[in-house]
């Protein structure tokens, strides 16, 4: 690994995951991939993520799905977790709550798959510091 | 441009700014963050910022610290920066502790990086090369995710020697906290960290002159922490734009207790417990009558229905006869008795005094047995007045802050709650129907058919009665339970 000597290192690594490289850094084309995050903090934890995550992990590759999977923090909604976020390309992101595994599943099938909707979306309701 | 001060033209309720990314990016991967302008503060201000620059930067932003004094930010920075030594030291205090409280845990494992910046930026700016986060034990993610990021910020050369290629150098290490409450308050988080017990001090001197191995040590707070970034990113003018006069920027509240949306939530300062409480949190479960919200932990209060057009911030929830506190905010319903919650919090404050006080070791036990007294249907009125005189002689005689708050949840529920406290001295009754020595089960005779479930369920034996004949609940056996009231089918059973 490279140090970071310069603010023109920063943008460099930047721009690196704007082109949607993976996580890795490695070559992938991911730009046709269905990105998911999955609550990961201690409370998502605590109400099953990581079975979530996994089996979402399996099930993606299983179904032949692009798909990239990764880890994050406490979205916030300690009420209905385990909460995902899926951002299918081209779209903006949903966040789901109530995810257990069965949900994860009539989330692929439904929602990745055919775009019907399905029922336990955490709408938007706050700012980022950039609006 | 959006205008964010002022609620008028935001489409949410909330801002997120210390949670920026919490939620958003892995917190387990640097670049993740660096993609989000992550240590882009850092870069600028090494390259292109004097300390003192960064100082006013800080000050000018109106930044006060998060973990519940609400001390301007900017000036402990200054002060740690014009004391003089060959070694300073950068803070930071996770060891969170309030009953329900998780902002700075989930900030910790959602986004560590933004404190590692932070506390790099504020090394530069006082001229300090050492940080040291004081976390409990209790929190092992945080904790590992905190060392992930710490390595990983190593190896990109953002921790460690000429860092943006200046003769800056800063690293962070981690001290555990075994969870004494206590350590929260500056003093005795030092203490912990060199090894002693941890109690607190005397101040001054203050931590800025004289903290960590006796030298120049500022302590900030997680959620404190997480704002610098932003602030160094975006501008002291744009953060100051947010909030109210005398406090700036968001402040970020684990909404916890009988409410819908149990969460995180960060909203400017200013907003209504009103909006947090049903517009963010969607109201009370089960759609009850909203009786008080707890804000501060165990050195805040209880605040009412009167109080819930009050905008939050450090000042007015202060005047309103409670604090800030780090954040925690537990919503109660009309089943929460009022005495029992003053208890529960003088129950915390008793198992986590240090005793190096006589006010703080002693007088919070017998504020705590008075009001186990008043529970019990065992109070007089003369222990009203004893509990405000105990109350106040505390408040001015402990030794820190713990010892100085801790009377808080007893006076905030005397003051707003006068009437529940009378009734359960003068009626032996808990009109919340939550002290169970105040209760009677009972047996309605017209609805009892003398079916005898009650009696077989009874685990004391404590009800009599033949078969299709009224029985009947003995007081001086029963230990209400509630399993006679629960088994019975005919509605025979009350509780009053």
């Amino acid at each position: 690994m490279t140090k970071i000597k310069t603010l023109a290192d920063l943008e460099r690594i930047k721009n690196e995951m704007r082109s949607d490289k993976d996580l890795n850094g490695s070559q992938d084309n991911s730009e046709n991939a269905v990105k998911i995050k999955v609550g990961m903090g201690t409370s998502g934890i605590a109400s099953g993520a990581r079975d979530v995550m996994d089996f979402l992990i399996e099930a993606l590759e299983k179904r032949n799905i692009e798909a990239l999977v990764s880890q994050t923090g406490d979205m916030g909604y300690s009420y209905a977790e385990p909460t995902i976020e899926v951002r299918k390309p081209g779209q903006k992101p949903i966040v789901f709550g109530y995810v257990d595994v069965k949900k994860a599943d009539l989330i692929i099938e439904k929602y990745i798959k055919l775009g019907e909707e399905v029922e336990g979306i955490i709408p938007v309701n706050y700012q980022t510091i950039d609006d | 441009m959006t205008n964010l001060g002022g609620n008028k033209m935001s489409r949410h309720k909330q801002i997120r700014i210390a949670l920026n990314n919490c939620g958003v990016i892995d917190p387990e991967n640097i670049r993740e963050y660096i993609a989000r302008d992550g240590y882009l503060a850092l870069g600028k201000c090494l390259t292109e910022m004097k300390p003192d620059d960064i100082i006013r930067e800080i000050k000018d932003s109106g930044l006060r610290g998060r973990g519940g004094g609400g001390f301007p930010a900017g000036l402990k920075w200054e002060i740690a920066a014009k004391n003089q030594a060959d070694q300073k030291y950068v803070v930071c205090n996770a060891d969170e502790g309030d009953p329900g409280a998780f902002m700075d845990r989930s900030i910790l494992e959602g986004d560590p990086h933004a404190v590692i910046e932070a506390m790099a930026i504020c090394g530069y700016s006082m001229g300090a090369t050492k940080g040291l986060i004081y976390i409990r034990a209790e929190y092992p993610l945080a904790i590992k995710r905190l060392k992930i990021a710490i390595d990983q910020a190593r190896e990109f050369g953002l921790l460690g020697k000429n860092i943006f290629k200046t003769d800056f150098e800063f690293d962070i290490e981690l001290r555990y906290g075994a969870g004494a409450f206590v350590c929260g308050e500056e003093t005795a988080l030092i203490h912990s960290m060199e090894g002693l017990r941890g109690e607190p001090t005397i101040k001054p001197p203050y931590p800025a002159e004289s903290g960590y191995l006796e030298k120049p040590t500022n302590v900030n707070n997680v959620e404190t922490y997480a704002n610098v970034p932003i602030i160094l990113r975006k501008g002291a003018n744009w953060f100051n734009k947010i909030g109210t006069e005398k406090s700036k920027g968001t402040k970020v509240f684990a909404l916890a207790g009988k409410i819908k949306n149990v969460g995180l939530v960060e909203v400017p300062m200013g907003t209504t417990l009103r909006e947090v409480i049903y517009e963010i949190g969607g109201g009370i479960e089960n759609d009850k009558k909203f009786k008080a919200v707890q804000t501060g932990g165990p050195s805040g209060g209880c605040l009412t229905e009167k109080h819930l057009d009050t905008p939050i911030d450090f000042d007015n929830l202060v005047q309103a006869g409670s604090m800030m506190g780090s954040g925690g905010m537990i919503v109660m319903d009309e089943d929460n008795c009022m005495v029992s919650v003053a208890k529960f919090y003088l129950d915390f404050t008793v198992e986590e005094s240090c005793g190096k006080c006589s006010p703080c070791r002693i007088g919070n036990k017998r504020l705590y047995e008075l009001l186990d007294r008043i529970t019990q249907g065992k109070g007089e009125m003369e222990d009203l007045k004893r509990l405000r005189n105990m109350s106040n002689v505390i408040k001015d005689t402990s030794l820190c802050g713990l010892g100085q708050t801790s009377p808080n949840p007893v006076l905030s529920t005397l003051d707003n709650f006068y009437d529940e406290y009378v009734a359960h001295v003068t009626d032996k009754k808990c009109p919340a129907g939550e002290c169970k020595d105040l209760m009677t089960y009972f047996v309605i005779e017209e609805n009892c058919v003398g079916c005898t479930a009650c009696a077989r369920v009874c685990p004391v034996g404590a009800i009599t009665g033949e078969k299709k004949e009224v029985h009947y609940i003995n007081p001086e056996i029963c230990i209400k339970c509630g399993a006679c009231e629960e088994r019975c089918k005919f509605d025979a059973i009350i509780v009053k």
